[in-house]
């Protein structure tokens, strides 16, 4: 459930009598986006049907589209949480991300998983691999909130954007001294590329089970977590109002410190499921993966979980469709250029509430 | 959060030492200015000290602008580096032989006025850089007029980038027809004519710099000027009291929609002198220098100089732009190895950079010289119980 979804907001200015724009205006708020998300797919899935006379093309982007937009989602919703709670880009998320690709790929050779290895001890050392990543990027995280954010609650809310960035910067270094400033191969350990099966003309990759199997359980724990676990109650009571929060007993120092805790375990996660699917990591690639998965969370709505989650998918499935029929270069143009049209008709986001910051 | 603002550190120190006066602080301005005028005549004429000079100064004129959409209005514009790509395109478009099957030629003379391709005088190119920035401001600003805060932060950002991909891949795209293509992508619109103007002597980036020192040393005392006698207008008025509170401003008659895109023409105008002055002082346009980073790295200037304050955007660009483009590349690089260790400080100096900018704003959050309006509301602690969550900038 989204953090911020129980809030009661005012009612943004309430409309001072009907002008005649208005039910245009409702028509495009409402209708709008969806003919906006639906131009691409609908667009090329015409042509398909065109010149193959079949959406199998289609189908195998849009599927492409979602498992790698799964990985999107993951680290979107340590975005989401985050600025639920305490109303920050926390610009160091990507970087941490990237620190969780280079965990992965470094345990891997700490633990002798390569090619050569058996199944068996593969996908235990995966599990492993994925236990550690989640741990060592959650404590990353709650150490970066201790260190920028949490002396500046009380600045002015430019400050902690800036120590987001510092953070963010201090990060790349260390990755760029790790590992080195060009792009780093990893073992194929999963075989990425291997068909499992064909369905409908749509070919299931092992790199998609993997992201899909991975990320499918976390968001489902994450939201029950926060849903019906007790701390997740007293992190919804923070986002809504920490000074109520804390009037009712509520450690919200704590709290804050377990939302970057799992922003930071599902953004290890994802770095794992980055560094086995795209089969190399880079220093400057959170950088990127930060800037689409803020996006999404923005696109869904930000706050709300199961927003960053669509949005995230949403994503995935345009940056395939661009990066197989409009060309890679363009993506980056072509995501950002959804996100304003999302921002012009639809400001508080796919699932989002009216707040106060989008009215 | 603690409603009790604690004092920091560094307030202790300036107690001791007095305020300036009116009177003395002219004193100061003046000399420093003066300095700043016969501080080429100090230095040999393609000395590095006065280069890195001049390029710190079209910082200063880029962190003035922004300052103006940042600092005065309140509106967090993360994608700044469009406008300087903008100018600078509006260099390379105006002033060079990208275009050779053009044949024009708009009061230059000298070498440019031979040349093939588009050349025009360097005070048009200004003025055009100027008014294309100001309408590609309104029209980013359009969209983030219904938004507030981060909002307008990602939906400018998004804009930065879409201009940074079209910079990039522009060598494909052919808007003035076959021949015309929008940009030179990574390899860069090379060379842009030098300068040229009347009662300076000859302009020339490789030979003689003090005329392009000069040229930004005015721009940029124009710029402060412009910063000043705005902020104390009716229009900066108007900006600080949507910063402030917009539903309060637009109930007290402030038009939002016109006074907040005056904000984004005027702080893109800015950026898009000081990126038709890079132009034509680079001698290339190249679309690798027009990435998100510069936006961060302008926004960082004015925060740590103080936001909303003209003199502290001034001191923070400078100080920031020489930290990051002189001291820690080129002045300490060396240091390591004479303490014996063995590593290049350059593989480390994002890093650096990156603990600066958290050290700083730990200790100093409100800026170096932060603005009076602001320093009160901070030391007084007024909504202090609502900042920790609620300040909306």
């Amino acid at each position: 459930m989204a953090l911020q979804d129980a809030q009661v907001d005012p009612p943004a200015a309430a409309p001072l009598g009907a002008r005649p724009g208005d039910a245009i205006r409702n028509f495009i708020s409402g209708y709008g986006l969806f003919a906006v998300l639906l131009a691409l797919p609908v667009y090329y899935g015409i042509s398909d049907l065109k010149n193959d006379g079949n959406l199998a093309h289609l189908g195998q982007n849009i599927f492409q589209g979602l498992s790698n937009g799964a990985i999107w989602a993951l680290i979107a919703v340590g975005y989401t949480l985050v600025y639920g709670i305490i109303e920050l880009i926390n610009f160091a998320h990507g970087d941490v991300f990237m620190i969780g690709s280079f965990t992965a790929s470094a345990l891997f050779g700490t633990l002798g998983l390569t090619l050569v290895s058996s199944t068996g001890s593969i996908v235990f050392g995966l599990i492993l691999t994925l236990v550690l990543c989640m741990l060592i990027c959650g404590l990353l995280n709650v150490m970066i909130e201790r260190v920028a954010y949490r002396p500046l609650r009380n600045a002015p809310k430019l400050a902690p954007l800036i120590t987001a960035v510092g953070l963010s910067f201090i990060l790349q270094n260390v990755g760029l001294l790790w590992q080195g400033g060009s792009p780093r191969s990893v073992d194929d350990l999963i075989h990425a590329q291997q068909d499992v099966f064909t369905f409908l003309g749509i070919t299931v990759q092992r790199a998609d089970v993997l992201a899909i199997v991975v990320t499918i359980p976390l968001v489902i724990a994450a939201t029950t977590f926060i849903n019906r676990s007790r701390l997740g109650k007293a992190m919804r009571a923070t986002a809504q109002d920490p000074d109520a929060a804390r009037l009712m007993g509520i450690n919200v120092d704590v709290t804050i410190s377990l939302t970057f805790l799992i922003g930071g375990m599902l953004a290890g996660a994802a770095g794992l499921i980055y560094a086995l699917y795209q089969t190399t990591v880079q220093f400057n690639q959170g950088f990127q993966a930060g800037l689409i998965a803020f996006t999404a969370a923005v696109m869904g709505g930000i706050g709300n979980l199961r927003g960053a989650v669509l949005g995230g998918l949403i994503i995935g499935i345009i940056q395939f469709i661009s990066d197989d029929r409009i060309g890679t270069q363009w993506t980056p143009a072509i995501v950002f250029a959804y996100l304003i049209l999302i921002m012009i008709f639809r400001p508080q986001g796919l699932l989002g509430e009216e707040t106060r910051e989008a009215g | 959060m603690a409603t009790t603002v604690k004092k920091k550190p560094l307030a202790a120190l300036e107690d001791r030492f007095p305020k300036l006066g009116r009177g003395p602080q002219a004193v100061l301005i003046t000399a420093i200015a003066i300095f700043a005028v016969i501080f080429p005549l100090l230095m040999d004429p393609i000395s590095g000290t006065l280069a890195d000079a001049t390029q710190y100064l079209a910082y200063v004129v880029m962190g003035l602008g922004l300052n103006i959409v940042v600092g005065f209005a309140g509106l967090l514009d993360l994608g700044y580096v469009a406008f300087y790509a903008v100018g600078a395109y509006c260099s390379g478009w105006l002033m060079s032989s990208f275009y050779a099957d053009a044949n024009i030629h708009i009061l230059v003379t000298g070498t440019a006025a031979q040349a093939p391709g588009v050349h025009v005088n360097f005070l048009l190119v200004l003025v055009i850089a100027a008014m294309l920035c100001a309408v590609a401001g309104v029209i980013i600003g359009l969209p983030t007029l219904r938004l507030r805060g981060d909002y307008i932060a990602i939906v400018t950002l998004a804009f930065g980038e879409i201009v940074h991909v079209f910079a990039v891949n522009g060598d494909g795209i052919h808007p003035f027809g076959v021949g015309y293509p929008l940009t030179k992508g990574r390899d860069g619109i090379s060379p842009i004519d030098q300068i040229k103007l009347p009662g300076l002597s000859q302009f020339n980036s490789y030979l003689n710099l003090r005329p392009y020192y000069w040229t930004i040393l005015a721009i940029a005392a124009i710029a402060i000027f412009i910063s000043l006698r705005l902020r104390d207008s009716r229009l900066g008025r108007a900006w600080i009291a949507i910063r402030e509170d917009e539903v309060a401003a637009a109930s007290m008659g402030i038009p939002l929609v016109k006074t907040k895109l005056q904000a984004y023409a005027i702080g893109a105008a800015l950026g898009g002198v000081s990126g038709a002055f890079l132009g034509p002082y680079l001698q290339i346009v190249n679309a690798d220098s027009f990435a998100f980073s510069f936006s961060i790295f302008v926004i960082a200037t004015i925060i740590l100089g103080g936001l909303g304050s003209v003199w502290g955007v001034v001191l923070g660009s400078i100080l920031l732009s020489y930290i990051n483009y002189t001291l820690i590349p080129d002045q300490l690089n060396s240091v390591p190895h004479k303490i014996g260790l063995d590593f290049n400080l350059a593989d480390v100096s994002i890093g650096i950079f990156g603990v600066l900018l958290l050290f700083v704003m730990l200790i100093r959050p409100e800026g170096l010289l932060p603005e009076r309006r602001r320093k009160i509301e901070l030391t007084e602690g007024i909504g202090a119980a609502e900042t920790s969550f609620e300040v909306s900038t």
